[in-house]
């Protein structure tokens, strides 16, 4: 799944240790996802969305 | 950003809070599982009820390990929850299997020694081991 995680993250000039601090999660899970290595669950999902103020589908595409 | 620091709180401290409890809880335990082994050599020789208070202190020191790494396990994200469970699925399948194959070695005297339980045991940390190494990589 692609996401546009490391964008958003660029645009707040936020490192990964900051978003993975506002997430509760470990920077490699950040890292993972962004790489589109690890997909999130739905609920770390919608938090991610929460914390960017966005809508899921506008952060995540489902095609690979 | 800071105000969602805040909010978040301090999970990267919770995670190493149950990292050292479980380190605490399995040094003891393997230094009760030593005091198993050794005790009867060392100190008190074949006294029954010594040995037996022995073995329910390990076996008590044991259970507060599985605890303990319960709550570990719990504290971590969901990704690397997911790497664990990999690799103990795969380290319980193996313990199964190899567990088989090495007592079928020893039944049909392929083997010129008992199979011990000691040999599962490394089976199982080896491939946990190797597995979540695997694993980690596979995500990075």
């Amino acid at each position: 799944m692609k996401n546009r995680l490391k964008v958003l993250r660029a645009e707040r000039d936020w490192t990964q240790a900051d978003l993975a601090n506002a997430l509760d999660v470990s920077r490699q899970t950040v890292n993972a996802i962004e790489n589109g290595k690890y997909d999130p669950s739905l609920p770390l999902a919608f938090k991610i969305a929460k914390l960017f103020e966005k809508q899921i589908e506008e952060i995540f595409d489902e095609e690979e | 950003m800071n105000s969602n620091k805040r909010k978040s709180g301090d999970w990267e401290k919770r995670t190493r809070q149950k990292t050292v409890s479980l380190a605490v809880w399995t040094a003891l335990w393997v230094l009760s599982t030593a005091l198993v082994a050794f005790g009867h050599v060392l100190f008190w020789g074949s006294d029954d009820l010594i040995n037996v208070l022995v073995i329910l202190l390990n076996f008590s020191i044991g259970i507060g390990m599985i605890i303990a790494n319960i709550k570990h396990l719990r504290e971590m994200d969901e990704m690397v929850q997911k790497i664990h469970l990999e690799a103990m699925g795969v380290s319980l399948g193996l313990a199964v299997v190899g567990g088989i194959s090495y007592s079928m070695l020893d039944a049909t005297n392929v083997i010129p020694f008992d199979a011990k339980i000691a040999g599962v045991v490394a089976l199982i940390g080896i491939s946990y081991f190797i597995s979540l190494v695997i694993n980690l990589r596979r995500y990075k």
